[in-house]
């Protein structure tokens, strides 16, 4: 037994001298720059360093392992919903209540989409959502652009208490004022002029007048936080190039449109870009004032119950299973955010960009 | 240029041409905003009631009646608001908490960050607006879901160790402080789609800060935990003012559908309580504005800014 011991521990110290001797040999030639410090392998740098090297390493490998399953869990997290929508959307009905077909789809079938595009009146709607989304952005960005400059450059009296104001629009849920904006547009009246001349109040619910008009003076969706954007953007820009417009003789509104704008573009594309992105999908205002129009918002937040009306009404099926219907539901998701995912996969740069420059200072 | 023309000072024109800037908006603001505000705080002290016989409505002042039926007499809204209240002070911090760290992690270099920057902004273009809570918009579809979060809990692993937890810590303070942290886990879906511009925000926040900041710090000898509390978060403190805000305003904006205002709905449209339903909405502004300004207050008095 001894003997084993004694050969081990033998072994062990002629070893130890070995590598002591290599040590020795390999400090010798670094030192007569024969070799290179690169030259040597992970592992004699390592011993040189005293097993200071490896720590360093394990501890790199294990931040790049840890972020990598971090990421990987929370984009998982994030990413679930949609993928597990685009599954379910190919799935026939049986697949939906047969528990072995798991996010592959044994019936693979494009039918909810012809169903959900039936329901929704698909091209209608998505032509109705392009149309307003763009318009009212497009207003919505022009005089939120205005009112962002006038608060970033100029002085006058009461500016605190309007930007306070911009506050307080930003921060007032809407379903505060909505009742109240029901009533206001139901009997709508400038100042009392309209009933002077035609002896009753205007109902303007039901078109889109209100919504549009509301848009155009800084109340739509929102808004607040645009006015607030442009102005963080234009404060930041140095007032040189104002000045010497001004000095040739340049209007204030002439040098906001010819010197300021062109520099303004990625502020402007990227509210242009949330204006949209966020009237698409909005249904509370648009419900309450663009109730007629053929929006994709409306019209998604409807689709359960239209899907069971024409579940009855086409094959005499009552009460549809839930699986189904959450299907169908998620189909119409789906069709709804694809041009979004799209518009953000090419103008992704545009959203997150111009962010940045928003948020210096309050 | 005519003679009265001349007579203006630059400061005078100065201020017209602003305000004529900001015209719209002030319009705005008279038109859509302070006029049903103003009005719906005057229905909020007033019984309305709907005269069929001239198609309109009548107002009656009764003073703090809607008031003191919300707080004293109704039997829910006092548990709603509170609810309301605290899960809103909850989502805020968890949010912020969140996106400072994520934000922290993405600045860093490394590969795929611009996959994993784009994925984490991707909610703010795909879950807003009628998007969130399109499942439980649908009655039958959200108790299906409720049954399977309850299976849930007792079946997957973070239940199981859940549950080993709150029998290990009972009472007290502990066992409040473990729910409110597994409630924040458990959200802790609804609080990475929350965080999209949150995070955006913090990362611009982050490339601000000059290298020269961390190499001096170094110099001094500080450990990267140092820098971080000591550098880094006082450089960006000024963004969390901003965020605060932001995120409050989008939880509101966001939870159209909470109990709180489907029952302010409620008394709205079907029981046609006009008075009532406008004096529980100013009460929650109330209390979301007393919040948004008390956290402004806060964190303005200690916010650094360099400059």
């Amino acid at each position: 037994m001894s003997n084993v011991f004694a050969a081990a521990a033998e072994k062990w110290n002629k070893s130890r001298q070995a590598s002591k001797d290599h040590k020795a040999q390999v400090e010798n030639a670094l030192k007569n720059k024969e070799i290179r410090l690169v030259d040597l392998s992970f592992i004699e740098r390592n011993r040189m360093s005293q097993g200071y090297l490896l720590a360093l390493k394990i501890k790199k490998v294990a931040i790049i392992v840890a972020r990598f399953v971090l990421f990987f869990g929370l984009s998982f997290l994030i990413l679930q919903p949609i993928l597990s929508k685009i599954s379910m959307s190919f799935m026939a009905e049986k697949d939906l209540y047969d528990s072995t077909v798991i996010n592959i789809p044994a019936h693979f079938t494009l039918d909810n989409y012809r169903v959900v595009s039936e329901l929704m009146a698909y091209g209608k709607c998505l032509g109705g959502s392009l149309f307003y989304s763009a318009f009212l952005a497009v207003l919505q960005v022009a005089v939120c652009t205005l009112v962002g400059y006038g608060f970033a450059r100029f002085e006058f009296p009461f500016k605190k208490f309007w930007f306070f104001c911009v506050i307080l629009t930003i921060i007032i849920p809407p379903q505060t004022i909505s009742s109240a904006l029901y009533l206001h547009f139901n009997y709508f009246d400038i100042l009392g002029l309209i009933k002077l001349i035609t002896g009753h109040t205007v109902n303007l619910r039901g078109s889109a007048l209100p919504y549009i008009l509301m848009s155009g003076f800084c109340m739509g969706l929102k808004n607040g936080v645009y006015i607030f954007m442009t102005r963080q953007y234009f404060r930041n820009v140095p007032r040189a190039m104002e000045e010497a417009a001004y000095v040739d003789g340049s209007g204030t509104l002439r040098t906001f449109v010819q010197v300021l704008l062109p520099d303004a573009k990625p502020i402007i594309t990227s509210c242009f870009l949330f204006a949209f992105v966020w009237q698409w999908t909005d249904a509370y205002y648009s419900k309450l004032f663009l109730g007629n129009a053929d929006l994709l918002s409306t019209s998604l937040s409807g689709l359960g119950d239209r899907f069971n009306q024409y579940m009855q009404r086409e094959h005499g099926v009552i009460g549809v299973g839930t699986g189904y219907t959450s299907a169908i539901i998620s189909t119409g998701t789906l069709m709804v955010i694809v041009p979004l995912i799209i518009l953000y996969l090419f103008e992704q740069r545009g959203f997150t960009e111009s962010l940045a420059g928003t948020s210096v200072k309050m | 240029m005519n003679k009265k023309h001349r007579h203006l000072s630059m400061r005078t024109r100065k201020a017209i041409a602003g305000y004529l800037f900001i015209a719209p908006f002030i319009i705005g603001f008279i038109a859509f905003l302070a006029k049903p505000l103003i009005d719906s705080l005057w229905t909020s002290f007033c019984k309305v009631t709907f005269d069929n016989a001239t198609n309109s409505f009548s107002k009656n002042f009764i003073g703090l009646a809607n008031y003191k039926q919300a707080f004293n007499l109704d039997p829910k809204f006092r548990q709603l608001l509170t609810e309301e209240i605290s899960t809103m002070v909850i989502r805020a911090i968890s949010v912020l908490v969140f996106s400072f760290f994520i934000s922290l992690l993405l600045n860093a270099k490394f590969k795929g960050r611009a996959l994993v920057r784009a994925i984490f902004f991707l909610p703010v273009i795909v879950s807003s607006g009628v998007i969130v809570g399109i499942e439980t918009n649908n009655q039958l579809l959200s108790q299906v879901a409720d049954q399977m979060k309850e299976a849930n809990t007792f079946s997957s692993i973070s239940g199981t160790i859940e549950k080993i937890l709150t029998t290990a810590i009972s009472g007290g303070i502990g066992s409040s402080v473990l729910s409110t942290l597994f409630e924040v886990i458990d959200g802790i879906y609804d609080v990475a789609i929350a965080s999209g511009i949150q995070i955006i925000i913090f990362i611009s926040g982050l490339q601000t800060i000059s290298a020269s900041v961390y190499e001096a710090a170094d110099i001094e000898g500080c450990t990267t935990w140092e820098k971080l509390w000591k550098v880094t978060f006082p450089m960006i403190s000024s963004l969390l003012l901003v965020n605060v805000v932001y995120t409050i305003v989008d939880y509101c904006m966001m939870r159209s559908d909470s109990e709180l205002m489907t029952k302010i709905k409620t008394e709205y449209v079907v029981n046609m309580n006009y008075g009532f339903s406008s004096a529980m909405s100013w009460i929650f502004f109330v209390c979301v504005g007393a919040i948004v300004a008390l956290v402004t207050f806060i964190i303005s008095k200690w916010v650094y800014y360099y400059e």
